[in-house]
């Protein structure tokens, strides 16, 4: 590995990445078969998806609309004329001998997203965005090796499944960096409600190209390209970016092939054993003689389509960060969070700052006390048992200081089990303003019982004081203990 | 057999049935038993569908019998071209790759003409995959035309043309995708009409060429082509190319013999074209006396661009047809080699299905298509070809500025012999000269038997109209054969 041993020359790692997304539609791209995932095998296929003689494809209209609406998010311009283009090869999951797909008028090109920067969250880098375009999904081979007969069988559930593939500019530095682009984009897309991205079924996956260019006597190499294919989690494409970097870097200090005497090469990613591995290609030759498919008409965008679909695209992950940021000063760390978490949190947070009047607070309690009950309950925001506006007001009162936060937490804890207002939680606790004269009374008692504390505090180690503090709120729990530090320090003054 | 049944006249068929002097299991049963006593000579069909054929015939004297409304093709029998899919049928293509292939649906011109209660007696034989022009490239035998059984009766549609031109059935259903109606029915003295591209819906048709491809009427005349076309055409969903505008009432248009007033262009490229027969010339140049003599008014047309149809054609044809037959792979259906070489890895297993199940032509038209789309030669062929087409397509649009219909010749040639051309493509792709223009403009074009060679043959003149006037072409068609008898003329039995 060359991260324990010192690199002869320094380099810069070139990314872009191609993202396939399984758009959020009913029914397939060019037929009604329902795209549910997990069906029985070849269950959810017709003629048309089985690419049976005679068949034709009809175009899914909620699939444009999808990627128009994924386009304006990513600042793409959507071309008034798109079209259908057959991309021909073999392959026994590709049942016509041909994948519809777009060539050269893609429905969206040239956008960009900006990104926050993974080591630093106060810069973002921009990512441009080369192009989406829409296509069908292909079947799935499954090889059975073990059984010494090469037996493999195939499920078409998934073909003509909906695809758009969003390629990315060489704009990523760093596999932490496409990480961060994946981790943003994927935000993007589920707030959009255009993509599931689950990506254990496959609704997400990521090709890399990565090369290296290095400086070598004051001039820059390129090592040649690799295409790391297929991969489906961010984990493994940030593994295998690392994995690739140096062993691109291995590769160019005992070949020396870089970019102009060798071709690109396809790899794969062996998540168990980490290591990328040659890839065998599926076709013999990469000539996919693309043409306009005759059975599709082109696709007409009118302007007033396109201003519609731009209207209707709300508020975008990024500007609601932003605005969470100023509109209730929170950190930008806090704003990322709650804002990654989805459109529904965003919304809680929101009525909670808003009813409590506190957005910090509110803020932090979300990210603590609501996410850590969310995680070990494994509830959704959306079925929280505390509302936005019970959290909000209990909050109001924590700011107001008619409840500190430890007795607002047992509040807190009370309501994720019983039904109730904040006002009912509080009874049922018995939670009750302390009388002035009480708490006096109860200070004094202290004072005179713990004279070596008071000596400690009156020669500077105020930090004593939190052992009668703590003695406070053991024999009065309604005791304020701001206001127990307050009257105590009084008394020791005076 | 008997020939008191009219086997040549769907109108007559269905005069009988209602007048209640006819039924339909012995029109069913006419039909098939003259189908099968000529399959040894002619070989129209690839399949004969006896049985369904008769029980349909049964369900529907029944439902008369008990006073049920019936479709309008109600007892006729008609034979569809086995390239349409029939989920009761097998439907080949006439190829060894889809020998074995039932679809498991229906075409939509299928599903129209059971809904019409069409009788269907089978599928009928075609060069594979329709490419070709004598249906001798069928991996199940040439057919043979009836005026003549040492002669082709055309192709692609050479079974269709055959089994009406035989007396089997008044109807058929071809396709036409550079001229494959309208060639065979010329070539066998019946009338064919290819209709607008888009008007007859594609659904369940196997792709040739999928811009090209047009099912369409086959019938001795006009009145009962306008009841077949008038039973298929219509807006499908199901297929994107089909156009979405009303149907026109074809069997009034058919019945409409006027054509006093009507412009009508004489297509000169065509009619001055060196390589056109003179028997066929003046087939031509005597409709034009017909139909100046009833009044319609004649002029001289030139479409500039026509020299381009064939090239034009054998380039779009191809490149569509090499990624439309891709899908017969020998993975999933169809054909799939035995050989031990096959089993060896899937590559083999892919060349030698594809070598094993496909015609020589077919892989000929595969490698040419394969070729014009590749990397470095699609700008100088595909494209050019896309431009091409949209120049002749042009030539029309200004030719119909100022005429109403276009008159020239179906084919240079009538019927010639079997084996006369099947070893020189080039001279078998020239028959469709004067066709192709048709399907690369996407117009309508009918083909009307106009005369007979001195041996005897027919000869077909063909009319052309401009998008969507299928109706223009019925009622030409009608007056023509309401003061011609060339439709009237039967092969000897």
């Amino acid at each position: 590995m060359i991260h324990s041993t010192p690199l002869k020359c320094d380099f810069e790692t070139v990314i872009g990445l191609e993202v396939h997304v399984q758009l959020k539609t009913r029914t397939k791209l060019f037929c009604r078969c329902e795209t549910v995932f997990g069906a029985a095998p070849n269950t959810q296929v017709c003629p048309v998806c089985l690419g049976l003689p005679g068949a034709l494809p009809v175009m899914n209209r909620r699939a444009i609309e999808l990627a128009i609406r994924t386009g304006l998010a990513l600042d793409c311009s959507i071309p008034p004329v798109t079209k259908w283009d057959r991309k021909q090869y073999f392959y026994p999951d590709l049942p016509k001998g041909y994948q519809i797909s777009q060539f050269d008028l893609p429905i969206c090109a040239d956008g960009f997203l900006d990104v926050i920067e993974p080591e630093d969250d106060s810069t973002s880098f921009r990512v441009g965005i080369v192009r989406a375009h829409l296509e069908e999904d292909a079947g799935k081979s499954m090889h059975d090796e073990a059984s010494g007969r090469a037996d493999s069988r195939i499920d078409l559930n998934r073909c003509g499944t909906p695809l758009l593939e969003i390629v990315t500019q060489p704009d990523m530095r760093s596999a932490a960096q496409a990480k961060a682009f994946l981790t943003e984009l994927k935000l993007l897309l589920t707030h959009l409600d255009v993509s599931d991205c689950e990506m254990q079924e496959g609704s997400l996956r990521v090709d890399a190209n990565v090369n290296l260019h290095i400086d070598v006597d004051g001039k820059r190499v390129a090592t040649p390209i690799v295409e790391i294919k297929n991969m489906n989690s961010f984990r493994a494409v940030e593994r295998a970016i690392l994995h690739e970097v140096d062993r691109q870097y291995l590769a160019w200090e005992e070949t020396g092939a870089t970019i102009d005497n060798q071709p690109k090469t396809t790899r794969g990613w062996d998540d168990a054993r980490e290591k990328t591995f040659p890839q065998r290609e599926k076709e013999l030759s990469a000539d996919y003689r693309y043409f306009p498919d005759p059975d599709l008409l082109t696709i007409c965008l009118p302007d007033s389509q396109i201003e519609a679909a731009r209207e209707a695209l709300g508020e975008l992950p990024a500007v609601v960060r932003k605005r969470l940021e100023t509109q209730h000063g929170i950190k930008p760390y806090d704003a990322d969070v709650i804002v990654n978490q989805g459109t529904a949190m965003i919304a809680f947070f929101e009525v909670v700052a808003a009813e409590s009047g506190d957005g910090r607070r509110a803020s932090s309690w979300l990210l603590q006390d609501v996410m850590r009950t969310m995680n070990d309950r494994q509830l959704t925001i959306e079925a929280f048992p505390v509302s936005a506006m019970s959290l909000g007001d209990l909050l109001k009162r924590v700011a107001s200081g008619t409840l500190d936060n430890a007795r607002a937490r047992d509040v807190f804890a009370h309501l994720l089990d019983h039904s109730g207002t904040v006002e009912e939680a509080i009874s049922a606790l018995g939670i009750k303003a302390v009388d002035n004269n009480e708490l006096e009374g109860l200070c004094q008692e202290l004072v005179a019982s713990n004279p070596q504390i008071v000596a400690d505090v009156r020669g500077g180690k105020l930090q004593a004081i939190g052992s009668l503090v703590g003695q406070a709120k053991k024999r009065n729990p309604n005791a304020n203990p701001q206001q127990v530090r307050e009257t105590l320090l009084r008394l020791m003054q005076s | 057999m008997d020939y008191s049944i009219p086997l040549d006249s769907a109108c007559e068929l269905l005069r009988l049935q209602a007048a209640g002097e006819l039924t339909a299991v012995q029109i069913a049963t006419a039909s098939l038993e003259s189908i099968r006593a000529s399959q040894d000579t002619i070989n129209a069909y690839t399949h004969i569908a006896a049985e369904n054929a008769i029980a349909t015939a049964i369900d529907i004297d029944r439902r008369r019998a008990a006073g049920e409304k019936l479709g309008s093709l109600a007892g006729i029998p008609v034979a569809v071209k086995d390239v349409l899919c029939t989920r009761d049928m097998p439907t080949t293509c006439s190829s060894k790759m889809l020998e074995s292939f039932r679809p498991p649906y229906d075409a939509t011109v299928v599903e129209r003409l059971r809904a019409a209660d069409a009788v269907l007696v089978g599928k009928t034989n075609m060069d594979e995959f329709a490419m070709g022009a004598s249906t001798e490239n069928s991996a199940f035998g040439v057919t043979r035309n009836p005026w003549n059984c040492d002669y082709t009766p055309g192709g692609s549609s050479g079974g269709a043309a055959a089994t009406v031109a035989a007396g089997h059935v008044p109807l058929s259903v071809g396709t036409d995708t550079g001229g494959s109606i309208r060639q065979p029915a010329a070539f066998c003295g019946i009338t064919g009409m290819k209709p607008t591209y888009g008007r007859v819906s594609r659904y369940g048709l196997i792709a040739f060429a999928s811009s090209l491809d047009q099912a369409g009427p086959m019938a001795w005349n006009a009145q009962d082509m306008a009841l077949l076309l008038q039973a298929i055409s219509g807006y499908e969903t199901r297929d994107s190319t089909s156009l979405d505008v009303p149907v026109d009432d074809y069997v009034a248009a058919s019945n409409h013999n006027s054509v006093r007033g009507l412009r009508i262009g004489l297509i000169r490229d065509a009619i001055d074209h060196e390589g056109l027969d003179d028997e066929v010339r003046r087939s031509v140049k005597a409709a034009v006396e017909v139909f100046r003599d009833a009044g319609a008014s004649i002029v001289d047309v030139t479409l500039p661009h026509s020299g381009y149809g064939v090239p034009t054609y054998y380039v779009i044809a191809p490149c569509e047809a090499s990624s439309n037959l891709s899908r017969y792979d020998g993975a999933h259906y169809g054909y799939r080699s035995r050989s031990s070489e096959a089993s060896k890895s899937l590559l083999s297993m892919y060349c030698r299905s594809r070598d094993e199940g496909f015609g020589a032509e077919v892989k000929r038209r595969i490698m040419i298509g394969t070729y014009a789309l590749s990397t470095g030669y699609y700008d100088a062929y595909y494209l050019k070809a896309l431009k091409a087409r949209r120049l002749i397509r042009g030539d029309y649009d200004a030719a119909f500025g100022h005429v109403d219909l276009l008159l020239g010749p179906v084919t240079p040639t009538p019927a010639f012999r079997l084996g006369e051309k099947i070893d020189d493509p080039i001279q078998m792709y020239l028959c469709d000269l004067f066709t192709v223009g048709a399907n690369l403009a996407g117009l309508p074009a009918i083909s009307i038997p106009g005369g007979q060679t001195q041996h005897g043959l027919p000869i077909g003149i063909q009319l052309h109209a401009p998008p969507l006037h299928e109706s223009a072409l019925l009622s030409a068609a009608a007056f023509f054969q309401s003061v011609t008898d060339h439709h009237r003329k039967r092969p000897s039995r």
